[in-house]
């Protein structure tokens, strides 16, 4: 009776283990990030710092760009944008596939830069006609 | 530019000043020719990338009043489109006003001016002094801006304008342009401009404004047109009693 417990424990474990393949990782719940570059080999750093240090990139060009009027610099979200936005919606983001958001969704951090900044490569505004 | 002109060599600078800026200065009259045109080779000269704001700059904005056709709204227009301006609202209060056009009427005796009003560049910027964040801000060049990232919507600086300059946005956004980014709870204003500057372009409005009423230029460039112009006429700085030296002038009023 115990042994019979315990092979149908095994097996329930098994079972529980089993559907993997479709998520990734090591026994990982979450889907791993689809992370596809549409224009590679042009990046302004290496992956392995860009992965790490984007933020903090983006975080300095930024007040440089606004407060002391630098243009041109080599980090720049508008330049990210144009080379990483999907080639299927033009934009960054939207799905799981999309630059951006696959990575931001997989570690569950906020991405606010687009509350404000325009997701879509080469998106031009139609403006308001009266 | 079909103002006849035997000069050659003027004849010659005026092309280029018009090819460069891709204007035309058809409005204007012969004896303002050749100052829209210096103001157009001077508005070209683009800041070398890496390089900051200079402050023995100070951009300023010159609007004749009497120049300004009484109806028209192509520098709204323009300011909108350039600035992807776009979104509908419920409330037309709660619209974002970047540039408005307003009207003066004596009462003694009817004589209408309109003029289209916005943020004033002030040297002192009362947004500035009151912003709880920072992020109020002017820039070295004298160009008066909102720090989005910093900005909490608190509108603060609505209050102190004088001008009633600033806007809140009341809804989400998605169709800034990529050079403009705005957004919900976030203070906005005229920006002069400040991304087609930078690239050596003037502002929308003083593009389209088919008048020619408005001048762009460095009002600390004795050599430029629009500090020629405030040299020679009289101009107003609206509310010159607040003492703000804003970089916007009215000419007729």
């Amino acid at each position: 009776m115990k042994l019979l417990r315990i092979l149908s424990t095994l097996l329930f474990a098994a079972i529980a283990v089993s559907p993997a393949p479709t998520v990734a990782g090591e026994g990982g719940r979450t889907p791993k990030p689809v992370v596809t570059i549409e224009n590679p080999g042009k990046c302004v750093a290496p992956a392995e710092e860009m992965r790490r240090n984007h933020m903090e990139m983006l975080k300095h060009q930024r007040d440089r760009t606004l407060r002391a009027g630098i243009r041109g610099e080599p980090a720049s979200l508008n330049a990210c944008i144009d080379c990483h936005a999907s080639k299927k919606t033009g934009s960054v983001l939207g799905g799981k596939e999309n630059f951006c958001e696959s990575c931001h969704s997989y570690v569950a951090v906020k991405l606010d830069c687009f509350e404000c900044h325009q997701p879509k490569a080469k998106f031009k505004a139609a403006g308001l006609k009266p | 530019m079909n103002a006849p002109d035997r000069n050659p060599r003027r004849a010659f600078i005026a092309a280029a000043g018009a090819g460069v800026a891709g204007l035309g200065f058809t409005a204007i009259a012969p004896g303002l020719h050749l100052m829209a045109v210096g103001e157009a080779a001077a508005a070209v000269e683009a800041r070398k990338a890496g390089t900051s704001a200079s402050p023995a700059v100070r951009w300023g904005l010159l609007i004749d009043a009497g120049k300004c056709a009484p109806g028209c709204t192509k520098c709204i227009d323009a300011c909108h489109t350039e600035n992807g301006v776009s979104e509908k609202l419920p409330d037309p209060r709660q619209k974002s006003q970047w540039i408005r056009k307003i009207e003066l009427v004596d009462r003694r005796n009817g004589r209408k001016t309109e003029l289209p009003m916005m943020c004033q560049h002030c040297a002192n910027p009362p947004c500035v002094d009151v912003c709880p964040t920072g992020a109020s801000m002017k820039r070295a060049d004298g160009i008066v801006l909102v720090d989005r990232h910093t900005c909490i919507g608190c509108r603060y600086c609505m209050m102190a304008c004088p001008y009633k300059a600033r806007s809140l946005v009341h809804v989400p956004l998605t169709e800034q342009n990529p050079e403009v980014p705005r957004g919900q709870g976030c203070v906005e204003s005229c920006t002069l401009c400040v991304h087609r500057v930078d690239k050596g372009q003037t502002p929308a409005c003083v593009e389209s404004c088919p008048e020619g009423a408005m001048l762009f230029g460095d009002l600390n460039d004795p050599s430029s047109a629009i500090a020629k112009r405030i040299a020679s006429v009289p101009t107003t700085l609206v509310r010159s009693d607040l003492r703000l030296n804003q970089g916007v002038r009215y000419q007729g009023l």
